[in-house]
């Protein structure tokens, strides 16, 4: 069956291009439908893909599929070619799986939608450019899928594109990522001129064999960190995430929660052992931009009225703590939580998605509440990925994010710290959500005229086709701890599976307090959120106390701010200043010397006989030219 | 050795190159304007036949040969050493198949607007001009078709141009003359100087290249010379500004032959008489073309970002565009040089392709002004989405066409001018902002009265598209077969340099684990 993996990314490409010819005769729903059976199909064969590795002893789980030779030119040698382990197979599995999930979810979400068939163009393209980053061989084929993604992400975001919003958006993730992209090819270059290859294996291997001398290393690391800043919204890169909500919320949950934003985790991930003989300060700056993005994020979180925004927020303070974990050696901890955080992200997306479709396009939570009486399964779901984010045993977000902040501990207790102050805050703001929209008294009324409904305004339950997922996706965040737990090696699931890959790079702590007294700091980590949601309900639920919201968290900390108006104002007037020096210095040069020029040969202004006569001016100073030359230097040459 | 090897063919296929569209302008100047289908019928005929020589020599060239190949040899002025030399190896070959199918798209695709006629014998003109400077293999030779090429290029912009016209033709015309004058001194002075080693006077480029060597001083001060001529034809900045108002004023048909393939002239001529015949000069110029090249890619990017005429800011992304190539030239490694004559080709595609739409538009809307244009997308989605294809192959999305090219040109002076590359790489983030800006405001949006009739995509026109498209995305996809024909040419040409100067291409070890 492995050798039939080059199948995952080739059949939503199948998808993209039946849809790119035929999309509109299919129309509302059927290109929907059609589409959403792509990654379907996919996410079966990477199942296939999957149990084959699984019946294969550990160091056989290593498979190359070369399918051409893409970039061939003297010594360099880049493959299209596809790396199947069991990395990119358990990323491949919640790619496709929640893709396909969120595939039918926007089938009823985006029904009605006059480009309906064009969005799903860019959802299949999407999944295909995200199947070609993680199971790219080399860092080209992974390149390839970055951009990919990055272009969806753009075309994606900017999906309503008549909205200016939207639009710049769009033009802002994309630049932004391209400042990380950046980054990522500059680490290609150091690899080449270095180890003489892009591919993984290459790489990795001189990592391991001690062919990469620590200098290049954390050159290599740091520059493919900056690209994982961009494209998984890190300090100071973040920026362009709180505004890709501007895209339709199917989007959000798939591109913007669930999968794109963590390539950056993944890309790190796939290079651990260049990140294990870097310089120190490489991991512990990446645990430390994490923990730091994963509190700086949160507290914003805390005073976001827009129930998407919350949500956005939330995801650059997990991705925060993904990075904590890469940066402390823990690659197993990093991708559990990566695909927990997939599971309960996704599930809060859509069913915040849910309750955007039942009210109407309302987004500000000020104007929700009560809603579990008439979104019932909505409501349920939700609250199931709220305990689940929360860290409410046995809820999986409870256990991926406690093995983050173990390893945190045995490596760094200052970022251990962050780390659980991070995670009180995220149960404060996440109750404060659950709170605002599902419960306390309906606000709807009072705006139901903004609506267009004239009085008569009831927020409605989502379709099947929408609420299935989220079922699904209920599910899936509550057992998805079981992956790996804490109890013995046996229940040490993931760590087996993925061994082959980040045993090299993976910290051991085996001899630390931390992991001495790891029930201790379980059960820490329970009293920390449940202190969260209680100080929550305190405030939203039973009013006891005023909530802390103050403008400059509602305003991002005016990080955005301050970065527009610089970009907007000394950045733009310096572009200005250089376009000017060009029409004025520069060409003002030329035009001059021309004014010059016309006027010594006398040029009448008719063009025709003075291009003529220059050209007669300009042949006589070269023949001139030509007789100094035989003078002054032919002689003695 | 290089002059003999490639296939012996009976039929001179490279003089054909030249000839036909030659023949082809003089039957179009002599038939009568009042049978216009036969006007349009013949130019169209020569070009297309002129297309097809240029895709069997494609087909017929031995990928592995290094060499010169369907060279064609004859004595024209004898005493003074200057013969009908034309040859054609991997860094002419697809700069020879570009000129070869983009004529004729252009004559078929973009109508001018009056006198088809005396338009028609002057792009015929112009194809033979670029053929031979692409083909010819004698200084004389070559600088003939590189003069050659300025009059009917002079006389499109200056006839068949926009409002500033006249002022864009005649500042084109001189800027470059003025260059040139430089290349014509030093080719006399190479032939003459040579003659103290060779006995006789030659123009051959070969014999000149392989057998001649010239005092240090010497070959510096001559490849200065030609250097120049080139620099303005590329360009290289600070020496650009004519081809922002040449763009601009040209017609449509004008802007993407002048993007397509004559700022190529500019740096094939680096490489072709520059390296190849000054290698040591070559070498020693390096900082300097590197520092222009990156200048130019970092300055042109934010001069078109603040550009406010669409065409305009196309013209200026040429310049960064081409700051590229020009870095690629002067690294000197197999990849940086293959990826910089690929780019060269790369960018005629793109750039010509984002010429064609931006003259679509003018055709729709009678303005290039961003600020007059807006939410296209939403009454003309296809034509958006073939913006949007040529934007994304012009930004360097992996996956296309300018990537590749790119993508070599980065990774391979990496090694020989990595802070140079540090720098320009920034470029690929400023490529994104002022392409997406522009689009941003010209497509997205709710479109205003003035552009709500905005007309979507003709039959004709996406057919036109269609080409440019298939070959972005054939190229990015599998650039293979463009890369094994180019490579050996450009790795002897760097043997050449490394032969005649202290300069040696570092190596690039590979590490065990993938052999």
């Amino acid at each position: 069956m492995v050798e039939l993996a080059w199948l995952i990314p080739a059949l939503p490409l199948v998808g993209f291009l039946t849809i790119l010819l035929f999309g509109r005769r299919l129309g509302d729903p059927k290109a929907g439908l059609f589409a959403a059976l792509m990654p379907a199909a996919s996410f079966l064969v990477t199942a296939f893909v999957y149990f084959d590795l699984l019946s294969r002893e550990a160091e056989e789980r290593h498979h190359v599929i070369t399918l051409f030779s893409w970039v061939p030119v003297g010594s360099l040698h880049i493959d299209m070619a596809f790396l199947v382990d069991p990395l990119s197979v358990t990323m491949a599995l919640f790619i496709t799986g929640i893709g396909s999930l969120i595939h039918f979810y926007a089938v009823g979400y985006m029904h009605g939608d006059p480009k309906f068939s064009k969005f799903f163009l860019y959802l299949n393209l999407f999944v295909f450019s995200m199947l070609m980053l993680v199971l790219g061989e080399n860092l080209l084929v992974t390149f390839l899928g970055w951009e990919g993604v990055g272009a969806c992400s753009y075309f994606l975001i900017s999906f309503w594109h008549t909205r200016d919003s939207a639009a710049t958006a769009g033009k802002k993730a994309f630049v932004t990522n391209r400042v990380g992209d950046w980054g990522v090819m500059i680490a290609m270059f150091l690899a080449f001129t270095t180890v003489g290859t892009v591919s993984y294996s290459g790489i990795n291997e001189a990592a391991e064999m001690g062919h990469l001398a620590p200098v290049t290393a954390t050159a290599i690391a740091m520059m493919l960190f900056i690209g994982a800043c961009g494209k998984s919204a890190q300090l100071p890169l973040y920026l362009w995430l709180p505004d890709a909500m501007e895209g339709p919320t199917p989007v959000s949950a798939l591109i913007h929660a669930a999968t794109m934003v963590t390539s950056g985790v993944f890309l790190m991930t796939r290079v651990n052992p260049v990140l294990k003989v870097s310089y120190d300060w490489a991991p512990t700056t990446i645990a430390t931009i994490g923990a730091i993005t994963a509190l700086f994020a949160a507290t914003i979180a805390v005073a976001q009225n827009d129930i998407k925004k919350v949500l956005a927020y939330s995801t650059v303070s997990q991705l925060g703590f993904m990075f904590l974990a890469v940066g402390s050696g823990a690659y197993v901890a990093a991708i559990f939580h990566m695909v927990t955080h997939a599971f309960f992200k996704a599930l809060l997306f859509l069913g915040s998605g849910s309750v955007i479709h039942g009210m109407h396009h309302e987004q500000d939570m000020r104007r929700m509440g009560a809603l579990r009486k008439v979104m019932p399964i909505t409501a349920f779901t939700f609250i199931i990925g709220w305990l689940a984010i929360a860290g409410v045993p046995p809820f999986a977000g409870f256990w991926s994010k406690d093995e983050i902040l173990l390893f945190a501990f045995a490596n760094n207790r200052a970022l251990y710290v962050i780390g659980v102050v991070t995670a009180l805050l995220t149960a404060y703001y996440m109750t404060r959500q659950v709170i605002m929209v599902f419960y306390g008294e309906a606000r709807w009324n009072d705006h139901s005229d903004d609506h267009g409904a004239h009085g008569d305004f009831k927020p409605h339950e989502s379709p099947k086709i929408m609420l299935l997922p989220l079922v699904v996706l209920a599910v899936l965040s509550a057992v998805g701890g079981v992956m790996q737990l804490p109890f013995s090696k046996s229940t040490h699931f993931l760590e087996h599976w993925l061994e082959p890959v980040i045993e090299f790079g993976e910290a051991d702590i085996k001899k630390t307090w931390a992991y001495d007294n790891k029930w201790l700091l379980l059960g820490l980590a329970v009293v920390v959120a449940l202190v969260g949601i209680m100080a929550s309900i305190a405030v939203y639920s039973k009013k006891k106390a005023k909530a802390i919201e103050p403008p400059i968290l509602a305003d991002a900390w005016r990080y955005d701010s301050a970065v527009s108006s610089f970009v907007g104002g000394p950045g733009k007037a310096a572009f200005h200043a250089l376009a000017l020096f060009d029409a004025k210095v520069v060409d003002g040069a030329v035009n001059g010397a021309g004014n010059v020029t016309r006027s010594t040969s006398g040029v009448v202004r008719k063009v025709q006989t003075g291009f003529v006569r220059s050209y007669a001016v300009i042949l006589s100073i070269g023949v001139l030219l030509v007789l100094a030359w035989f003078l002054f230097r032919g002689v003695s040459a | 050795m290089i002059a003999a090897s490639g296939a012996a063919v009976s039929f001179p296929a490279l003089s054909l190159l030249i000839i036909l569209p030659i023949i082809g302008s003089v039957l179009v100047a002599l038939l009568s304007e009042r049978r216009a289908e036969y006007v349009k019928l013949a130019a169209l005929l020569t070009s297309v036949a002129t297309g097809a020589i240029s895709l069997w020599v494609l087909a017929a060239f031995e990928t592995h040969d290094a060499g010169f190949q369907f060279v064609s040899r004859h004595p024209w002025i004898e005493p003074w050493g200057i013969s009908w030399h034309l040859g054609i190896d991997g860094i002419s070959l697809f700069l020879v198949v570009l000129t070869g199918v983009l004529f004729p798209l252009v004559i078929a695709g973009i109508d001018p607007h009056h006198d088809e006629k005396r338009y028609l014998a002057w792009l015929l003109l112009l194809e033979a001009g670029v053929m031979g400077s692409f083909l010819s293999l004698d200084l004389v030779l070559f600088f003939l078709f590189f003069e050659i090429v300025l009059v009917p290029m002079y006389f499109l912009i200056g006839g068949w141009g926009y409002d500033n016209r006249i002022y864009a033709a005649t500042k084109f015309f001189l800027y470059t003359m003025f260059g040139s004058a430089f290349m014509l001194v030093g080719i006399v002075a190479t032939a003459l100087l040579a003659r103290n080693d060779l006995g006789y006077v030659t123009f051959d480029l070969v014999t000149l290249a392989e057998k001649s060597s010239f005092a240090t001083d010497t070959a510096r001060w001559l490849f200065m010379s030609f250097a120049i001529a080139f620099a303005v034809k590329v360009p290289v900045f600070p020496l650009h500004t004519w081809l922002p108002d040449a763009h601009t004023q040209a017609p449509t048909g004008g802007s993407v032959i002048l993007a397509g393939v004559l700022l190529k002239m500019g740096t094939y001529g680096f490489l072709r008489f520059g390296l190849y015949l000054f290698p040591e000069a070559a070498v020693w110029a390096r900082p300097l073309f590197l520092t222009l090249a990156t200048i130019g890619i970092i300055y042109g990017a934010i001069a078109a970002t603040m550009q406010t005429d669409l065409k305009r800011l196309v013209a200026y992304s040429s310049v960064a565009h081409l700051g590229f190539i020009v870095l690629g030239t002067f690294a000197f490694t197999d990849q940086a040089l293959t990826g910089g004559v690929m780019q060269m080709v790369n960018h005629g595609v793109s750039t010509g392709a984002l010429f064609l739409l931006v003259g679509m538009i003018y055709e729709r809307r009678h303005t290039r002004v961003i600020a007059e244009l807006r939410g296209l997308q939403q009454v003309a989605p296809i034509f958006a989405a073939a913006f949007m294809v040529v934007m994304l192959s012009s930004i360097g999305v992996p996956g296309l066409n300018g990537f590749v090219g790119e993508f070599l040109i980065l990774i391979g002076s990496f090694s020989t001018a990595r802070w140079w590359v540090v720098i320009a790489a920034t470029g690929v983030i400023l490529a994104a902002l002022y392409l997406l800006w522009a689009y941003q405001r010209v497509f997205h949006g709710e479109p205003d009265e003035a552009n709500s009739s905005f007309a979507e995509l003709k039959p004709r026109e996406g057919a036109l598209l269609a080409v440019f498209i298939a070959a972005i995305v054939f190229t990015g996809l599998y650039p293979k077969p463009m890369l094994e024909r180019i490579e050996p040419s450009v790795k002897k040409l760097i043997e050449h340099v490394e032969e005649r100067s202290d300069y040696t291409q570092p190596e690039i070890e590979h590490s065990e684990g993938e052999g």
